[in-house]
This record gives C-alpha cells, sequence and structure tokens, in this order.
C-alpha cells in the first residue's frame, strides 16, 4: 500500500468513526440511559478494529466459522457495539435508536441470542476474556487462523477472573489471542487510581507471560498500527495486550459539565445537539 | 388505588444504613463499586474509615466481609443482586453461611423492573439462591418503610442475612408505619374466600387486585411475607384454613422462589389449591419497568387473573 492510499483510507475511517460516534451519541440520548462515555472511550480502537482489515467478518454469514471474533467484555459500551455493527451492515443505522426499547434487539447490554454477529453475552463484568481463551482454543483445535479479539474495561480487570484467563491464555500459548484494556481512568465511583489503582497494568501482563503494548488510544494511527504489531505475532506462542490510555468521553468530554467519568449517564437532548454540532467538524 | 408515591427500596436502605452508624460503631461496609447505584455511598461517605470499596471484585468483597466479621465487626456489603449472588455464591456458601457469620448482604437492582438495562442486570434468581445457604435469613420487603424497619431489625442479630432491594421508586405501602418482626408476616387485608401472599414490589400489586377482587365480590386476605425464609408457617396455616385458597406472586423466578417455600409450607401443613405469579424459566429483557412488568405477567391484573381461576368467577 503506498502512503497516499494509507492516508485516504485514514480519512475515510476518519468519517466512519464520526457516524459512530454519532450514532452512541443519538441512541443513548433516544434511550434516556446507557454508557456513552464509556462507548466513545474505545470507538477508535474498534473502529479500527473492523475497518481497518483486522477483524474478517461477514454480516450475512455471521457465524462463519473462520471468522476472527471479537468479544465486547466491557457489555455497558453495548451501543459503540451496535453503532459499528450498523456501519458494518449487519442492521440498517436507523434501528440504532430502538436501543434499550421492548422488542429491540439492541439490549442495554449485548446478547447474543438476539442479534447475530454478537459473539458474548455480556453485562456482567470479568466474564469476555475467559470466553475469549474458549474461542482461542476453539479455532486453533479446528485449524484455523482466525484471531480473536477482547475488549475490557481499565474497572474490570480488577475481576480475578480476568487474571484467571490471562494465565489460562499464556498455558495455552494463545498467539491468537487479543486482549485490549480501554484504559480510560475511571470506574462507576471513580478514578480508577482511588478505587483500585492496578497500574501498571502492562508488566502484570508480562509478569503471566504476555506481550504488551501501551499506546495512546484515541487516535486511529496508533490503534492501527498497535493491531497490526499484535496480529503479527502469530506464531510466537503468545497472547498479546494492548494497554491503550485513552480518555472516558473521547472527544466531548469537555462538553459535559465537570464530572470527568459521567458514567451511565445518557446526554440530555440539549446536550446531545451541542455534540452533534461539534461531532460534524471536530478532526479530533 | 390512590398510592402515594415513595423512594426505592435501595434508597431506604443506604439511609437506614447510613443513619445505624451512629448506633453501631463497628458497623463496616463493603462496597464492589457500585455504591452510588446501592446507595452504601451515603454510609461511605459519613464513615469513611468505616466504608471499604474494593473495585469490581464480588467474590474477594463478599471474602473481605467475611474476614472483617471473623475478627467481630458487623459487616454490611452490598451489589446488584445478580452480581453478589452469583457472582460470589462460594463465597457466600464457604466464607459467609457456613461459618455462620454476622454478615448482611444487600442485593439491590433485583427484578426485572430495573428495565433498560437488560437481564444481564436483573437478579431473578436471588431469593431462590439465598434460601439454599444454611443460617442466611432471607428478607424482601416491600416499600421504603418496611426496609427502613427490615434494616434495623437485621442490625441486632449477627447471623448472615440477604436483604433484597429494588431500583424503581415504589409505592408507599405502610404510610402509617409497620410493626416489622423477622419472621412474621404482615396482614394487609382481612378477606375469606382466598389469599394472596406477596413481597416485594408484588405487595402493591396484590393490595391493587384485592381491592379490584372486591368489586367482583371475592373477599382477598393480603399477607405481606416479607421474611422468606424463615417462613411465618403460622401464617400460611391460617391463611389455608380459613380461605382455603392461596395465591402467591413475587418479582423473582417462579422456581425456588415465595412460591416455592409457600408450597412446601401448604403440602405439608394444610394442603389447598395454589397459584402463582412470578417469572416462569425465563430471562427478561430490556424496556421500560411498566412494559417488562406488564409483558412478564407481574400485575396486579395478573394476580386478579389466577384467583379468578381459583375461586371459578
Ligand atoms: C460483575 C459486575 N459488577 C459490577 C457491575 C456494574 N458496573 C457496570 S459498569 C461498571 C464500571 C466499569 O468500569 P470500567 O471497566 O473501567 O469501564 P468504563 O465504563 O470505564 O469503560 C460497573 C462497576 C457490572 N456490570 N458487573
Ligand atoms: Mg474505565
Amino acid at each position: 500500500m503506498s502512503a497516499s492510499t494509507a492516508k485516504a483510507n485514514v480519512e475515510q475511517l476518519r468519517e466512519k468513526l464520526r457516524t459512530i460516534r454519532k450514532g452512541i451519541i443519538t441512541s443513548t440520548t433516544a434511550a434516556g440511559s446507557g454508557h456513552p462515555t464509556s462507548s466513545l472511550s474505545a470507538a477508535e480502537m474498534t473502529t479500527a478494529l473492523f475497518f481497518a482489515g483486522f477483524l474478517r467478518f461477514d454480516p450475512k454469514n455471521p457465524s462463519w466459522p473462520q471468522r476472527d471474533r471479537f468479544i465486547l467484555s466491557k457489555g455497558h459500551a453495548a451501543p459503540l457495539l451496535y453503532a459499528v455493527m450498523a456501519e458494518a451492515g449487519y442492521f440498517p443505522a436507523s434501528e440504532l435508536n430502538t436501543l434499550r426499547k421492548l422488542g429491540s434487539p439492541l439490549e442495554g447490554h449485548p446478547n447474543l441470542r438476539r442479534l447475530p454477529g454478537i459473539e458474548a453475552s455480556t453485562g456482567s463484568l470479568g466474564q469476555g476474556l475467559s470466553l475469549g481463551v474458549g474461542h482461542a482454543l476453539a479455532v486453533k483445535l479446528d485449524r484455523f487462523d482466525s484471531n480473536v479479539f477482547v475488549l475490557l474495561g481499565d474497572g474490570e480487570v480488577g475481576e480475578g477472573q480476568v487474571w484467571e484467563a490471562v494465565m489460562s491464555a499464556a498455558k495455552y500459548k494463545l498467539d491468537n489471542l487479543i486482549a485490549i484494556v480501554d484504559q480510560n481512568g475511571y470506574q462507576q465511583t471513580g478514578a480508577t487510581k482511588e478505587v483500585l489503582d492496578l497500574t501498571p497494568l502492562a508488566p502484570k501482563f508480562e509478569a503471566f507471560g504476555w506481550v504488551s503494548q501501551e499506546i495512546e488510544g484515541n487516535s486511529l494511527e496508533n490503534c492501527i498500527a498497535a493491531l497490526q504489531k499484535a496480529v503479527q505475532a502469530k506464531g510466537s506462542g503468545k497472547p498479546q495486550v494492548i494497554i491503550s490510555k485513552t480518555v472516558k468521553g473521547y472527544p466531548i468530554s469537555h462538553l459535559l459539565g465537570n464530572d470527568p467519568n459521567h458514567h451511565g449517564k445518557p446526554l440530555t437532548a440539549e446536550q446531545a445537539t451541542k455534540v452533534l454540532e461539534f461531532l460534524e467538524t471536530t478532526t479530533a | 388505588m390512590n398510592w402515594k408515591m415513595g423512594k426505592a427500596t435501595r434508597e431506604a436502605f443506604g439511609q437506614a444504613l447510613a443513619a445505624l452508624g451512629a448506633d453501631y460503631p463497628d458497623i463496616v461496609v463493603v462496597d464492589g463499586d457500585v455504591g452510588n447505584s446501592t446507595r452504601t455511598e451515603l454510609f461511605g461517605k459519613k464513615y469513611p474509615e468505616r466504608f471499604f470499596n474494593v473495585g469490581i471484585a464480588e467474590s474477594n468483597m463478599v471474602g473481605v466481609a467475611g474476614g472483617l466479621a471473623s475478627s467481630g465487626k458487623r459487616a454490611w456489603l452490598s451489589s446488584f443482586a445478580a452480581f453478589v449472588m452469583c457472582n460470589a455464591y462460594d463465597q457466600l456458601r464457604m466464607s459467609i453461611a457456613f461459618p455462620n457469620l454476622d454478615v448482611k448482604v444487600v442485593g439491590t437492582h433485583a427484578g426485572i423492573s430495573i428495565g433498560e438495562d437488560g437481564p444481564s442486570q436483573m437478579g431473578i434468581e436471588d431469593v431462590s439462591l439465598a434460601c439454599s445457604l444454611p443460617n442466611f435469613t432471607v428478607i424482601v420487603p416491600a416499600d421504603e418503610v418496611s426496609m427502613t424497619a427490615a434494616v434495623q431489625a437485621v442490625a441486632k442479630i449477627r447471623t448472615p442475612v440477604y436483604l433484597r432491594a429494588g431500583r424503581p421508586n415504589v409505592p408507599i405501602v405502610y404510610p402509617d408505619g409497620c410493626s416489622f418482626e423477622i419472621g412474621k408476616a404482615i396482614p394487609l387485608r382481612e378477606g375469606s374466600d382466598v389469599t394472596v401472599i406477596a413481597n416485594g414490589l408484588m405487595v402493591a400489586a396484590a393490595l391493587q387486585a384485592a381491592e379490584t377482587l372486591a368489586g367482583m365480590g371475592v373477599q382477598t386476605r393480603v399477607l405481606d411475607m416479607h421474611t422468606v425464609k424463615p417462613l411465618d408457617d403460622a401464617a400460611v396455616l391460617k391463611a389455608a384454613r380459613e380461605t382455603g385458597k392461596i395465591v402467591v406472586a413475587e418479582e423473582h423466578l417462579l422456581h425456588g422462589g415465595l412460591g416455592s417455600v409457600v408450597a412446601m409450607s401448604v403440602a405439608r401443613q394444610h394442603p389447598v389449591p395454589m397459584r402463582f405469579v412470578g417469572i416462569n424459566d425465563t430471562f427478561a429483557e430490556s424496556g421500560t419497568p411498566e412494559g417488562l412488568l406488564q409483558k412478564y405477567g407481574l400485575t396486579a391484573d395478573a394476580i386478579v387473573q389466577k384467583v379468578r381461576e381459583l375461586v371459578g368467577k
């Protein structure tokens, strides 16, 4: 790929990112509940994963056995997953505004029984990486070269089960398993520094036999580079983790008042209007 | 009926617990990063040195409470009913129930009335699980008044308790106060044709159903069975003898909840025809609380239907 086409591709990705961010805002505001800031912090990473060629998937054949898997372990960021899936063509974008409504498959947290393309029913934090280990083992048994990506929160990694999964991934040399920790610095009741400070995270994963990268994660370019490195680790026998340092609510946190966490709160209609205008033009 | 809307039972719990802090200097509270939802943050703000937020780590939270209780503290812990009961069940069993420790476990966001967050966050099996822990007392208050009384009552005992709380605001069933006693059903309405035994937010629905049924000439007794374990067998026997028919209503799976417990008591003491209102072996979904209660049949109308089946009207 020449430098200029790579650049053009990033511009296309940026437009997708814009659509996804707007989908997160409009769907949660229409629902009157949900977790927009938890969704936004990982939007660049998830956009890069789905649309920069890292995740092989087929919306017309969601359970295609050779597909790559994406597990949203931090299930409360479902609005992000839904906005990405709409952009990927799993369902029409107009359905995003049925989020959390009775009868809609777009439940408050992902439900794999109701929406084809969802790999795991999540929402009780701490369980996604174990499921990822299972998927990674299964595709190895089937001799597929599929990768398994799991997105976790930096509060979520306080669950002991996450570390049990970390240990089994190393035991089974799952170099097709890529964990991404969305390190936005906040969990429900406050800053992770105050609630349960697990930084530095990278050495903890390394101590268990994983290979880590630390990046500034609110950048498509950085996410692409990190994902590239992680998928190239195939054959190393080592599971990969990307510690993605982000801002919760990026790039609109400055428009949300003085609570930098703004956890689990949708934007009001007025806030949403302002934010959507900002998202329309921002180059962030 | 003309209900006065009250607070959510989780809010009443949080306020009552914070108020107890002065009377009991040995109360300690453990949180798993949800104190702003379960309302234990009210205690935490008043008594920061006696409040421990261990992060998103429910099994650790339960174990830590067990250790505090083993060292003589009056330990309380709280999370969503689904997370504390299901994620930390072995710890509740081994570290609390088996050694019979003074730990008060409060599961909030119980039932489907949490609404939009959906099934992963809904505790619909918690009462059944709690009842399966020997030494545990299990209590499901109906409103803010009885929740406050329940918190004060369980603070006095030194054995494990599971207390269930809801997310939404609920009507006040006890506008004039409530004489709450652990293990004693509260008769809320007299009637000789049938008894409705309920707890949690189904108590208000039962009272509303009784009103409708009165209009059809059916006199309905209503019992608030806030304590599921130990069950008030005497009140159940009296209802079975005097009304000959019983409907049980709860915001919980039918299997293993209040209905199962009452049915066993009825079968053992004085078998009579029974019907059950509850969640029938399914997970729910996202939706408004009202929409979900309607769809999953947890309404006054559903109770009326079951009573009519029994009385043949
Ligand atoms: C097992 C479990 N415990 C508690 C919760 C409630 N809860 C939902 S989101 C959240 C905070 C998550 O923080 P983090 O993992 O950092 O994700 P962020 O929202 O910051 O992206 C909590 C405690 C839950 N969903 N599951
Ligand atoms: Mg976080």
